[in-house]
């Protein structure tokens, strides 16, 4: 069978901030752009970012985002590109301000100026004082900017295909990417959509964990599709863990709680950031606080009859404060923790969260791949920002606020190096029937009847090693046993089967697609994981607990069925400044 | 734990039927909401059909009929419900499979009132400035979440769904009425005076009734039609 065919001058994957970014950048240039997503777009998870999004406004504290760069390269573990981190924080002021314009209705200040709360591992001045660079919308930030993006890109007649499925890149023999084959899900039938650029923005892959603060559609579509179209995953084992979510259900309890006062105690009552981190306290990094966390359990000092979780303290912060600033994570832990912050403290627990690594990719989105002329090859017609990719600037441990600049900053950054790709290649390349006949494979493998495993058997089964054998600490016995669990996986996938087989709105062939995303994306997070042998950002050894910048002051690349890893250099020198050379990171 | 719940399967060409499920929830402490309880349901029977998304009540996508009252799957705590918990799809839209309802009117109706900021002047270097007085105004309005349980509960949206605009994209035209910035408050009100795409509205307040965030959507069509009677004036 053929499907039916669409052309444009880009594809868009993925209707998240940066995707639709990307998208509106586009739009307004007058180029031909679609958007596919698989859920309508404001569905998609940018909506649950909640605490805000960095940029050196100094609203607040004296800032610059020569100091945010700085923060930011910290934070990473060393393993950012600084060129990269460093176009990030210079844009991210103006894109601010750009937000602001298309309408996101951000909190404010007396003075009417946007208001920025502090988050972790933010300093004044290189490493000093505190500062508060957080834009924020109260604690919905993320829905704020998704709607306006979303609005925006009505009013400038974005084409949407609303609830379609991708299932993967058409690739030629030169390496050209040609567009990609979608499912609409509604009718159950195949699309093929021609474009001469394709963008991949499809967000994370936290659903390969049991628990986390990820969406259920949080399933890794983009990497599994740049994975099966031979190009590498770079960095996987570098999942962070955020510090407080939900004990026992994983919904996110932003850091802007911490930001705004809020402060961990164990059973004994006692402030043990304080312990871990004298200076920063509970504003130190992600991964820091997630591994304090983790210790103070370990030690019997967690909270509860099951001692299993610790509590975030936020009711002297004042009723006032919290319905003001703090409203949807007040909904969120009545509704799923049972408790009010303004008379009881929230039962958190580490729980999965970011995707560091992912496609890579340089500063203007453009895939790069190691192939013929050197380590970052442009892969052409083919881009990727936001969760999926990995630019890097969040090297080894993103701070928190850096998302929502990530995904703006790349967003735009990829719309105008596709206007100047297109400039250059104007013309449609001739599509190869034998690809397309491949991505139908995808759709004819689950048309098999029969017995056989179920989705949602393998699904649990699969986020329970993760979480068992990938999590907060990790050791190569671990590992390496989760690394043949995994692969067992992945051999019963191949005979699992639905029974389900109708083609309109049939979930179930979703959830089918999707998992095999999730477990390629398992096998590269457990295998990258399991070579790593040093601890750096959110990848914590136990058998190896420094950072070992002589032998792994790299990025790792994971190509499906290629062993040994790849690696390439982490890219240290800046657009314009000095590079912050490795030296200890302490909060 | 007893279900009832609405299938219709458009490929069978069946009407549609409720069937019943049962679900123990003896050692599934993890089992609390009713989205909870569908997955579960899925997976024994993996043609049952909904869309979800956030799965924590801020993306809007399992808005459904749930014992007769429109509501968001993922944050109805099935300790709260009647048995057996008869769920449907929202009301009052073609139902596409199951639970899964056509929002295509829906979201029509959102883009017809041009829900985005519009402002002349020319851009300046940094953020356009509001008080917080100006901004508070917002609040209650921009929490939106698309889930169409306001508008699918409204008697006025069932009757004329077609030249109505609804409770959700009326609450999302005073969003920018209300907001200190838009400068686009003529045109707004001309796309509104109309006897049937704002005044169709009767305060019957169903929509507030139902809205999962809390929202009022009465009192923001209220207040567009005192903004127009003071015009008119």
């Amino acid at each position: 069978m053929k499907p039916a065919r669409r052309r444009f001058d880009c594809l868009v994957i993925g209707a998240g901030g940066g995707g639709l970014r990307a998208a509106l950048q586009l739009a307004q240039s007058d180029i031909h752009v679609a958007v596919v997503s698989k859920v309508f777009p404001t569905r998609s998870h940018t909506v649950a970012a909640q605490g805000g999004m960095n940029a050196a406004l100094g609203n607040v504290t004296p800032d610059n985002w020569h100091w945010h760069m700085y923060d930011t390269v910290k934070g990473s573990d060393y393993l950012g590109d600084q060129d990269a981190i460093e176009y990030m924080c210079r844009a991210a002021s103006r894109l601010v301000v750009e937000l602001e314009h298309f309408g996101v209705p951000f909190t404010r200040l007396d003075n009417g100026h946007i208001y920025q709360r502090p988050f972790g591992g933010q300093s004044q001045n290189f490493g000093g004082e505190q500062a508060a660079r957080t834009c924020a919308a109260a604690d919905r930030t993320g829905h704020a900017i998704l709607h306006a993006l979303y609005q925006q890109n009505i009013r400038a007649k974005t084409h949407f295909f609303d609830e379609f499925f991708a299932l993967d890149l058409i690739r030629d023999e030169e390496g050209f990417v040609l567009g990609a084959l979608a499912l609409e899900i509604e009718t159950g039938e195949p699309l093929l959509i021609e474009a001469k650029t394709t963008l991949l923005a499809t967000g994370g892959a936290g659903r390969m964990y049991r628990t986390t603060t990820n969406a259920l559609i949080n399933t890794g579509d983009g990497m599994g599709m740049a994975l099966r179209a031979g190009i590498p995953l770079e960095d996987m084992e570098f999942q962070q863990f955020h510090p407080t979510g939900i004990a026992g259900a994983g919904m996110l309890i932003t850091e802007g709680v911490r930001g705004e006062g809020g402060y961990l105690i164990n059973r004994d009552g006692e402030r043990f950031m304080e312990r871990y981190a004298p200076h920063a306290k509970d504003l130190a990094s992600r991964d820091v606080v997630s591994r304090a966390i983790a210790i103070e359990i370990r030690d019997d000092r967690g909270c509860g009859p099951q001692k299993d979780h610790v509590l975030l303290k936020l009711d002297h912060l004042g009723a006032d404060i919290i319905k003001s600033r703090l409203p949807g994570i007040r909904e969120s832990a009545i509704r799923f923790a049972g408790t009010d912050p303004i008379e009881q403290p929230i039962p958190v627990y580490p729980t999965l969260h970011y995707t560091m690594g992912g496609i890579p990719t340089d500063r203007h989105g453009q895939v790069v791949i190691p192939e013929k002329t050197g380590p970052e090859e442009a892969v052409p017609g083919l881009y990727a920002v936001g969760e999926c990719a990995c630019v890097s600037v969040h090297g080894a441990n993103r701070l928190g606020g850096n998302s929502l600049l990530d995904i703006v900053v790349f967003g735009r950054a990829a719309g105008n190096h596709i206007v100047q790709y297109l400039d250059e290649h104007r013309f449609h390349r001739a599509l190869d029937a034998a690809q397309v006949d491949r991505a139908m494979q995808r759709l004819a493998r689950w048309e098999a009847h029969g017995d056989g495993e179920s989705v949602p058997t393998l699904y649990n089964e699969l986020r329970q090693i993760m979480e068992q054998y990938c999590g907060v600490f990790r050791s190569q016995e671990v590992l390496d046993e989760g690394l043949s669990k995994v692969r067992r996986i992945r051999e019963r996938l191949i005979d699992a089967r639905l029974q389900d087989h109708s083609r309109v709105f049939n979930t179930a062939r979703i959830e089918a697609l999707e998992l095999e995303n999730l477990v390629e994306i398992a096998l590269a997070t457990v295998s990258s994981a399991a070579a790593r042998t040093e601890s750096r950002g959110a990848h914590s050894r136990v058998d190896y607990p420094d950072r070992d910048d002589v032998n792994w002051m790299k990025h790792t690349l994971y190509t499906t069925d290629s062993e040994p890893l790849d690696y390439k250099p982490v890219r240290m020198r800046p657009m314009s400044v000095d590079a912050f050379p490795p030296k200890e990171r302490v909060y | 734990m007893k279900f009832s719940i609405y299938r219709f399967d458009p490929e069978a060409g069946d009407k549609p039927s409720m069937q019943g499920y049962e679900l123990d929830l003896v050692d599934k402490p993890h089992v609390r909401m009713l989205l909870d309880a569908l997955i579960e349901l899925k997976a024994v029977d993996e043609s049952l059909s909904f869309r979800r998304s956030c799965r924590e009540g801020v993306c809007g996508s399992d808005g459904m009929n749930i014992n007769g009252r429109n509501g968001l799957a993922c944050i109805t705590p099935l300790a709260d419900l009647a048995e057996p918990v008869v769920v449907r799809p929202l009301p009052g839209l073609p139902v596409i499979r199951d639970l899964i309802v056509d929002l295509t009117q829906f979201y029509t109706q959102y883009r017809a009132v041009k829900p985005w900021l519009v402002n002349h002047d020319p851009e300046p270097e940094t953020e356009r400035a509001q008080t917080p007085a100006e901004r508070a105004e917002l609040d209650g309005l921009y929490e939106c979440i698309l889930c169409a349980c306001c508008s699918t509960a409204c008697p006025s949206f069932w009757w004329n769904p077609d030249r109505f605009l609804g409770p959700a994209a009326l609450l999302q035209a005073w969003r920018f009425l209300a907001d200190s910035r838009d400068q686009d408050t003529g045109e707004r009100l001309d796309g509104l005076e109309d006897p049937y795409r704002l005044f169709r509205c009767h305060t019957i307040m169903n929509c507030t009734d139902v809205c999962p965030k809390g929202l009022n959507p009465t009192r923001a069509i209220g207040k567009i039609k005192q903004m127009l009677l003071k015009r008119a004036g």
